[in-house]
Formats: structure tokens, sequence, C-alpha cells
């Protein structure tokens, strides 16, 4: 429980869960604790079979954990359902969900009714959020006719009608354009930030979103979190050393001269004036690992003494996909086949376990379902 | 980040209705609830009744192609010279072909279609009963059907003569609509257990239909059946419905004897639909505990 009276929006504590499936049951989840108070926006940063998808429908009252409890505002995943289904909504990236027959407004309408929206109510409703996300061309169009990207846009709105206090958010952008990609992100923050409380849980596997939206991020892998704080703590993590990349017109007596001062771990020729060999170029550059920031003085002012002068200076940050392959040992495009893919579907869509389409990158499942 | 009253009170895109916290908002009146149902039902019929319009090649194919399917096999009575109200039972099962069809292409597997669209997860993580969603199916459908049997009843009656002879028109009027409640409770039934039984759904569609078509008595009257045809009155809403409906409406007909009146066959499908309901609706429950417990509201690719 947070500290002050007040549930926790996502509380969860040794969630288990195993999908019994053959050849042998996968473990999707392996003793989970999360604890996620209301307002944030907390994300899930892993790779395909990371358990993202099993935590967000275990959460979203879908599936039932095997072991363990969740609460959601307190209310419990497995016995709390209509509770949670009333303050909650979800939005999975590549959602081909409704009616094609049905144009954007009548589709989402549609879905008005489910939240129980009176009918009038439910067409202003709709047209409020066609409006806000971005679709008012697209009105009256058929669903089938939407492009991937307005198709999310729609799938955004129907996700916002019934005023969720909470919001998953399951891979939301996957398959989308850098431009589309933005309008959704900008269209979840601000609908976030008018109203003090409402909390998102984002999944994703890209990092760069995950760092730029999220208030807390938790890596996990395996069924397990591996880490989890700001992503200025997790990077933190892995920065052991101030790195810079120096611009200099020249350097007399190499990097060696460098290496030598004092609070210099390493110097070395970034990677183009390795290649190209620094009698052609008119500049050198210098990848610099300090102690600390505080060794840069001594640097700087050591340089005058070599006779270069500094053209540019910059200073380099660990990345979450730096920390994820600190914690993890591979990278997310380095994924090796494994069976530990969360199985997202019924047992008879499981068998056999195929590894390779196990291990297939969801954005390529994307482009198929796209097709 | 503390849960509180909402910082921006007027009603916008982003703030529909305004509650004090998220405990709140979990809490519905019962009159929430049930508004809530009923409204699902008229989402849920929404797309049904709309499609019928929209699509106008249906319109053409789904009473074309079953008026010549009854044009057959009145031919082929009149070839053989049989008694007049045989054109009748044939027009009849005609036009009630068109709901079976519905129940089992657009009830009995749909679940399974909306699990393979995406929309079975969202159906169940909204607050409204699932069996809401069924009923609106089934209102959907109902209206479709509705459509396509009267314009093949109206035509068929019109090319062929068909004399209708109806002494208790409440009476029929109320076999009808209690056929189509148990037609379509068995529909609901059939949904939850195609769901549970996987992929198969396509499959046991196809094997239902032509034998039902048989043991209905679509194009014959059932009592020539004999055994066959007292079971399957006793457990297809069809047979029973059917047989009742051309004992009513060709009143004045000779009618082959052994079956029960129509009095009791209503009395049979007041009992159907009572049993199709209460079982659907256990099989729905059921359907959500198992699929909750073995991941079966999804595909992979959701």
């Amino acid at each position: 429980m947070s500290g002050s009276s007040e549930p926790l929006a996502i509380d969860v504590r040794g969630i288990r869960r195993v999908y019994k499936v053959k050849p042998k049951p996968v473990v999707a989840l392996d003793g989970v604790d999360l604890a996620v108070e209301p307002g944030e926006f907390f994300g899930l940063l892993g790779p395909n079979g990371a358990g993202k998808t099993t935590l967000i429908k275990i959460l979203t009252t879908l599936l039932l954990p095997s072991e363990g409890e969740a609460r959601i505002f307190g209310f419990d995943v497995q016995r709390q359902t209509r509770q949670i289904r009333r303050i909650m909504n979800m939005v999975a990236g590549g959602e081909q969900s409704g009616y094609g027959i049905l144009t954007v407004r009548e589709q989402l309408w549609m879905f008005s009714q489910f939240y129980g929206l009176p009918s009038r109510d439910g067409w202003n409703r709709v047209d409020e959020l066609i409006d806000a996300v971005g679709l008012d061309e697209q009105r009256q169009q058929r669903v089938s006719t939407l492009s991937t990207g307005q198709r999310q846009k729609m799938n955004f709105a129907r996700g916002l009608l019934n005023d969720p206090w909470i919001f998953f958010l399951d891979e939301p952008t996957l398959g989308l354009d850098v431009s589309a990609a933005r309008s959704v992100r900008e269209l979840v923050l601000a609908w976030k930030a008018a109203v003090p409380g409402r909390t998102i849980l984002l999944t994703t596997h890209y990092m760069a979103e995950a760092d730029e939206l999220c208030d807390r991020i938790a890596i996990v892998d395996h069924g397990r979190i591996l880490a989890l704080g700001t992503p200025d703590e997790l990077k933190r993590r892995v920065q052991r050393e101030s790195v810079f990349r120096i611009e200099l017109d020249r350097l007399e007596g190499g990097v060696g001269a460098l290496r030598r001062l004092r609070g210099v771990v390493s110097a070395t020729l970034a990677a183009g004036d390795q290649a190209d060999g620094q009698a052609e170029r008119q500049t050198v550059e210098v990848n610099l690992a300090l102690v600390d920031d505080a060794a840069l003085g001594e640097v700087v002012g050591a340089l005058g003494g070599l006779g270069a002068q500094i053209l540019a200076l910059r200073k380099f940050e660990p990345s979450l996909e730096d920390v994820f392959v600190e914690l993890v040992g591979r990278g997310f495009d380095d994924e090796p086949a494994h069976t530990g893919d969360e199985p997202r579907s019924d047992p008879d869509d499981r068998e056999p376990l195929a590894p390779q389409t196990e291990t297939t990158d969801s954005r390529e499942r994307e482009e198929e379902v796209v097709a | 980040m503390s849960a509180g009253r909402p910082a921006v009170p007027g009603r916008n895109a982003f703030v529909y209705r305004p509650t004090a916290s998220p405990q709140a908002a979990a809490q519905w009146t019962r009159r929430q609830v049930v508004m809530t149902n009923l409204r699902t039902v008229a989402g849920r019929a929404y797309p049904r009744v709309t499609g019928l319009f929209r699509e106008k090649s249906w319109v053409f194919f789904e009473i074309l192609l079953p008026f010549l399917s009854t044009s057959a096999f009145v031919f082929v009575y009149r070839a053989l010279q049989a008694p007049p109200q045989y054109i009748g039972f044939v027009v009849l099962g005609g036009a009630m072909t068109a709901f079976w069809l519905n129940v089992i292409w657009m009830m009995a597997q749909q679940l399974w279609w909306e699990k393979s669209q995406g929309n079975l997860e969202l159906y169940f993580a909204a607050p409204m009963n699932i069996m809401a969603v069924l009923f609106g199916m089934a209102f959907g459908g109902f209206v479709m059907s509705s459509t396509r049997a009267t314009a093949v009843l109206i035509i068929s009656t019109a090319i062929y003569g068909v004399t209708f002879s109806i002494d208790q028109w409440a009476l029929l009027i109320g076999v009808f609509f209690l056929t189509l409640a148990a037609l379509y409770g068995l529909g609901m039934l059939l949904a939850s257990l195609f769901l549970m039984w996987g992929r198969e759904a396509w499959h046991l569609t196809q094997l239902l239909v032509e034998p039902v078509y048989f043991v209905s008595g679509l194009n014959f009257p059932i009592a020539r059946l004999g055994v066959l045809g007292s079971v399957a009155i006793s457990i297809l809403p069809l047979a029973v419905g059917l047989d009742a409906m051309r004992q009513l409406a060709f009143a004045g007909a000779a009618y082959p004897i052994g079956t029960p009146s129509p009095l009791i066959e209503a009395a049979i499908l007041v009992v159907m639909v009572v049993v199709f309901l209460v079982l659907s609706r256990w099989a729905l429950a059921m359907l959500e505990r198992l699929a909750r417990k073995e991941g079966r509201l999804s595909v992979r690719w959701q």
C-alpha cells in the first residue's frame, strides 16, 4: 500500500502465471511484485515473451493468475471484476476490433453503449472524442477503410469513452509511423493531464517511448522484474563513468597523451577517425571516459598544453537500451529462441509450440495483420 | 500524485463524467447496471440492423437463393401431385430456414469470430453482462432474418398461390415468437459451447445445417418421420415450432397425425426457452471462468 490511506492504483504481489501447454508448461510470470501509485505513468519494458501482456491481461481481469494477488485501486482482479471494468479501459497495438461495415462514428457509439452511456450522450461523446483524436475527416468513413494510424486513433477514442481512471496500453504504437506514434503519445499525455490521479500502465519494447513517457519503468524479462525505477535512476545504474566526445583541431602526441592525464579512464579515437585516418582530416574526435565529471576541468586545461583547441564537447548519457543490455546480457533484437514467450492465445493456438513463431518480432506480426 | 477531484471540472473530450475517486466511479446503482445491459443490447444489435441496409447485395442473395431452394421443393410436390397444403408447408419451412441459418451462422459461431477479431476480450473487459451482448446479437439477427423470411413468404405465396387458413391468430403469433425465442436461446447456448470447443466452430456449424433441416421437417411435415420426428420435436425448437405453425396456418387442411397439438407444442417451446436461456447463462459463466483460467479470450496475435 502507498503511504496514504488511499489504495495503490496497481498492487501486485507474488503473481505467477503458468500456461499448461505441451511439451512443458510455460512460466509467463514468475513472482512479480509491483506497486504503482495513483497518477503514475508506469512502463513495463521488455522483449517479446517477457510477460508484459500476460500481466496486463491479469490486471484487466481477462486472465487469472496461477498464484499471488493483484488489486486495481483496491479491487481484487479475481473477485471484483465488475468494479474494475467500470473504471478501466485498454488499447492494444494492432487492434482490429469492431465491425468494418460501421463508420467510425457508429463503431464508437456502439462501444459507448457497452459502458452505459445514454444514446444521445454517446453520440455527443463520440463526436467530442473524434475531434480530440483528429479523425474529423474520417467520421463517416467505414472502419474497414481506415489506415493503421487512423485505426489506432479510433481505438484510443474507444478506450477513452468511459473516462477510465486507469488506462492499460499494450504496445500502443506498434506498427505506426513516426508521425502517428507521436500523435498517439501526445493524446495519451493530454488525457492523463486532464484529471489528477489518472494512471497509465504502458507496455512497450520501444525504449525511447518508455523513456519519454514514463514516470517509472520496470524492466522485465522471462517473467521477472529485473529493475525498477525512474528512467534516470535506471540509467545511473549503468553509468559508472562520465563519457564525453571531444572534437579538437589537432592532437599532438595522439590519444596516448590523453590517457596519461589524471582522471582519464580511457581515451580512444572516434570510429570515423580511426577509419579515415587522422592525416586526411582537419579535426580529431576523441571519446573520453573520465572517473567523474570533475575530471573534465583538468583534461580541458591539459589539452591547451598539448596545443589542441576544443571545437566541440558533448556528454554521452546511457540509454535505456544500455540498461537493458547490462541487466539482461543482450539487446531486444538479440533475443534468443526460447519457449518462454507469453502465450497470448488459447491452447488450441499454441500447439505445437514453434520457437520461430514464438520469437517473431511483433513489428513483423503487425505488418502481417495490416496486410 | 494522488487521486482527487478533477482539476478540470467542466466536461470536455478528456473529461466526460467527473467522479471524486476511482472507488466512487466503481460503485454503480442497480439502475445503472440494468440500463447498461439494455444499452448493450441496442449497441450490439446496431451493426446487424445497419448492415442489413448497407450491403444491398446481401438482401438480394439472402432472398433470391432461399426462394429458389423453396421453389425446387414446390415443383417436386407438384410433380408428385401431393396435396396442395404441402406447397404451403414448404413455403413456411423456406421462410423459417432464414432464422435457422442466422442462428447457426451468426449466433452459434459468432463468439468464435469475435474472438478472432479481438472483440471478445473487449466485451469481457467492459462492465456489462456478456449475456446482453448475446441478446443484442440475437435481436439484430432476428431483424435481419425477418426481412428475408417475410420476403420469401410473400413472394412464394404470391407466385405459388398458397392459401392460408388461420383460426387462431393469437396462438400462431405466440408460437412464432416462442419459436424464435427458443431458436435464439439455442443459438446463445451454442455460441458459448462452440467457443469452448475451440477452432472447429466452422465445421460444427456445417455439421448442424443439413441434419437439422432434415429432422426439423423444413420441407415436409415432421410427422412423416415417425419416432425420429417425435424426438426432434422434443429437442429442436425449429421442429416443434414449425410443426405448430403449420397446424395453425393450415387449419382446414388434412394434416398428418402423430404430432402433439399446437397448444402442447407451445408449452414445449416455453420449456425450451427457459432451458436454453438458463443453460446459455450457465455456459457463458463457465466459459468466462475457463477462459480466464486458461487464457482463451484472445488469439495469439492480439
